[in-house]
């Protein structure tokens, strides 16, 4: 082993000839071109400069209309037939009145807990519509509208939020932890941005599939993107070609943390082209922009490469039931946002325009989905829970002896002091 | 100084690496005497640990067409070989690198499986597992649960490096078993040589739920011994008396099997006791019955590992055992493992819990 370190030492101290050499740059670009830099032009310079980070140019925000909802290009409007638009329209509004009257029932102790999808529902519909059914959803937990969108039903949304017996969850979760295997919505966790890596393995597997025509699309917030799985992930789709697209909606805040403090870049989009990624910013509030963006990117994603897309947008509610926003933002602000940039107003002048909604609909459509969602809100109120039982279900794809045993001291301790524990409301066994 | 007595004294520094010692393993591997029930019959060969890995690997992806094998350096075969020529085998888009990142091999391991394929994802040492503990341990372990078990990521088997190797230090020589024991919903395996790895790797790769795998790295090269060359599982939860005797058990795993079957012998020879030593061979969901008669036989419990003895999983038997075997016992249950002291360099011998502390141990036991 030594004679080999003795050669290779003798050859480094006389190999300053072929540094200098015109070869030796042409090799070293040619290098740096193919595999440091992905094909990208390598090229030496001679003058000292730092990139100003600051000078960077932002990403342009494409839009359809403008923030009173008039086309500006004609040639950019998507053209929605009046079915899919009223449904557009419809999905929109409903997830506002239920938003409404969930957030309420969280105040009067009925539900645990609730979070809001005011001024976001134009980024929820625009991206879900331009999707197929079979395409994979990973969602982070403000993505309601995707599956109104999709056909999670009201009473699907209510029985996650009661944790009763019919919830698909099977009350496991925390409202608002929404999964349906049917409409290929993968379950929300609450760890933020782990579900980011994870599409990308799925976008991989489904690549694999002969005649594949599968998608994954990935859900996440502005604060999420801060998280280290999202340069885990963003750097794999990149690497290994996944049909994904990435979807930031970015509202301007992490809870009470404004985006001016959580990160120094040009956003979310800036860091897109620097993975890798082909990405596009959009006026998130602009359904017809969110749409034709998403569409687009569906048809590349298809073609195995990953995009990413940036959805500008404010988060007109709190972060949760369990914040008050005013603690850290102005009620003028959240107002003004209302007033001059409100998806569902932009939406409402496009249907409008075209003879296909007016005040009339919009009094009766309003007082229809009132209805609807106290009807099932009731009747989710309703149902029972499961039996305790459930609790031990589901760690593993059998019972385990462990748990089983576990199970059955649970069982006889219950037999003795059945009264301390909230038994009422839950199903018998089975 | 000039370059040629640099040069010298950097060929004078090699001849000393190279004459020097790395001290030999503080065991020796004893293969096993006895196969797995009804493959006495089958074809074997003699492979050591990485071969055997690497066949259970090229098994699960030859029967499987799903299956994907990704982590570092994996393309070109591997920091220890054990995915030789599988990128070969099987191509570019099933056995790949990924970039350096263990929170991303471990959440696109996830994805893989929950999209319904095989993954098997490697990560290169255990002791650099922690990037992905919040996607194992919040995401995999607790998938199928939280979703009402419309999804689940059993598809997903995650194999990693493990264990003492000689001079491995802080970083190169964990055994972190103990940081997943405490997680329900995930499986945690430790073969003790080439013939058990390869069956309970398959047996993790095909379990509905996820697994980690823990290869003790030491074994690799140095544990061979005929293994069977057919398709064949090992069950998982299931523990293994490698050595039956009345006196006393002794519960081990991986490496430290060894080292028990030695102190064992130790223990015949200079005691007179005979000793029952257990591979536990599944850590989670370990298999309790088996210990706790064992232990309703012989009346005294010790438990070895490596990792460091507080909150080791070690603990957990000893509490069990403890409860289930109160009135069996004839003396306090013991555990001989690592101080709790980060993994040292020049000091393993003395950190390891060594065939003498095993055996001096079992003495203590035998005469309270």
């Amino acid at each position: 082993m030594h004679r080999a370190l003795l050669h290779v030492s003798r050859r480094a101290v006389t190999a300053r000839n072929l540094a200098s050499t015109v070869e030796g740059d042409a090799f070293r670009l040619n290098e740096y071109s193919s595999k440091y830099l992905g094909h990208r032009k390598a090229a030496f310079t001679e003058k000292l400069e730092i990139i100003n980070a600051d000078d960077t140019p932002a990403i342009p925000i494409y839009r359809v209309t403008n923030a009173v909802g008039d086309v500006i290009d004609k040639t950019q409007d998507p053209n929605f037939d009046e079915p899919t638009a009223i449904k557009m329209y419809k999905t929109m509004t409903q997830l506002n009145i239920m938003d409404r009257i969930l957030y309420d029932s969280q105040r009067q102790g009925r539900i645990s807990f609730y979070m809001t999808s005011f001024g976001e529902e134009g980024n929820h519909v625009g991206s879900a519509a331009a999707l197929e059914p079979q395409d994979l959803i990973y969602g982070q937990y403000r993505e309601a509208g995707v599956l109104l969108w999709r056909g999670y039903s009201m009473e699907n949304f209510m029985n996650q939020c009661y944790g009763n017996a019919d919830d698909l969850g099977k009350g496991r979760q925390m409202p608002m932890h929404f999964g349906a295997k049917e409409r290929n919505f993968v379950t929300i966790s609450s760890p933020l941005t782990t579900q980011l890596p994870q599409a990308v393995g799925s976008a991989y597997a489904f690549k694999q599939q002969k005649d594949n025509n599968r998608i994954c699309v990935v859900y996440f917030g502005d604060g999420a993107a801060s998280e280290g799985d999202a340069h885990a992930a963003f750097n794999f789709a990149a690497t290994l070609k996944a049909p994904i697209i990435f979807f930031c909606r970015n509202n301007g805040y992490a809870i009470s943390t404004p985006t001016s403090e959580q990160y120094g870049g040009d956003g979310i989009a800036g860091k897109g082209p620097a993975y890798g990624l082909h990405t596009i910013r959009v006026d998130g509030n602009d359904l017809l922009a969110v749409y034709n963006a998403t569409k687009e990117a569906r048809r590349v994603a298809l073609s195995n490469r990953p995009v990413l897309i940036e959805a500008m947008t404010y988060r007109l509610g709190h972060h949760s039931t369990s914040d008050d926003s005013t603690a850290y933002r102005s009620a003028e602000e959240v107002e003004t946002w209302g007033d001059k940039d409100h998806p569902i107003t932009r939406f409402n002048k496009y249907i409008t325009e075209r003879g296909w909604w007016n005040e009339e609909k919009e009094k009766e459509w309003q007082k229809e989905v009132k209805k609807r969602v106290l009807t099932e809100f009731s009747a989710a109120e309703k149902r029972k829970k499961a039996h305790y039982h459930d609790l031990f279900e589901d760690v593993y794809d059998e019972l385990p002896l462990r748990l089983r045993r576990q199970r059955d001291e649970l069982d006889a301790h219950i037999a003795e002091y059945k009264e301390h524990y909230p038994l009422e409301g839950l199903h018998e066994k089975h | 100084m000039s370059s040629s007595r640099a040069l010298s004294l950097l060929s004078k520094h090699a001849t000393t690496l190279s004459t020097s010692t790395r001290g030999k393993a503080h065991f020796t591997f004893q293969p096993s005497t006895t196969l797995p029930s009804g493959l006495e019959s089958m074809e074997k060969s003699k492979m050591n640990l990485m071969q055997s890995v690497n066949e259970a690997m090229r098994i699960a992806m030859e029967t499987d067409d799903s299956a994907v094998l990704f982590g570092e350096d994996v393309a070109f075969g591997g920091v220890f070989r054990c995915s030789l020529d599988l990128q070969k085998k099987f191509g570019k888009d099933r056995v790949f690198n990924t970039p350096l990142c263990e929170q991303g091999i471990a959440g696109f391991g996830i994805g893989v499986a929950a999209a319904g394929a095989t993954a098997i994802a490697e990560i290169q040492f255990g002791d650099y597992i922690f990037p992905a503990y919040d996607q194992l341990v919040n995401e995999a372990a607790k998938f199928r649960y939280r979703s009402g078990n419309q999804f689940d990521c059993g598809k997903l088997t995650v194999r990693t490096t493990w264990g003492a190797v000689g001079h491995g230090a802080l970083y190169h020589s964990q055994s972190p078993e103990a940081n997943f024991t405490h997680t329900p919903g995930l499986k945690l395996v430790v073969p003790r040589g080439p013939i058990q790895a390869k069956g309970l790797l398959l047996s993790c790769i095909r379990d509905p739920n996820p697994c980690i795998f823990f290869e003790p790295k030491i074994l690799y090269r140095l544990a061979a011994e005929d293994v069977p060359t057919g398709d064949y599982t090992i069950p998982l939860g299931q523990a293994e008396t490698v050595r039956s005797g009345k006196d006393l058990t002794l519960v081990a795993w991986g490496t430290q099997v060894h080292v028990a079957l030695e102190a064992a012998q130790l223990a015949k020879e200079k005691l007179n006791a005979d000793v029952e030593v257990i591979d536990l061979q599944t850590i989670q969901p370990w298999d309790e019955d088996h210990v706790v008669e064992s232990v309703q036989k012989t009346g005294r419990l010790i438990v070895t590992h490596e990792a460091p003895i507080s909150s080791g999983f070690g603990a957990e038997i000893t509490s069990t055992v403890q409860k289930r075997c109160f009135l069996n016992l004839e003396s306090p249950i013991e555990r001989v493992a690592g101080y709790d002291t980060p993994f040292p360099h020049v000091h393993e011998p003395f950190y390891l819990p060594t065939v003498h502390r095993v055996f001096d141990a079992i003495k203590k036991s035998v005469n309270y």
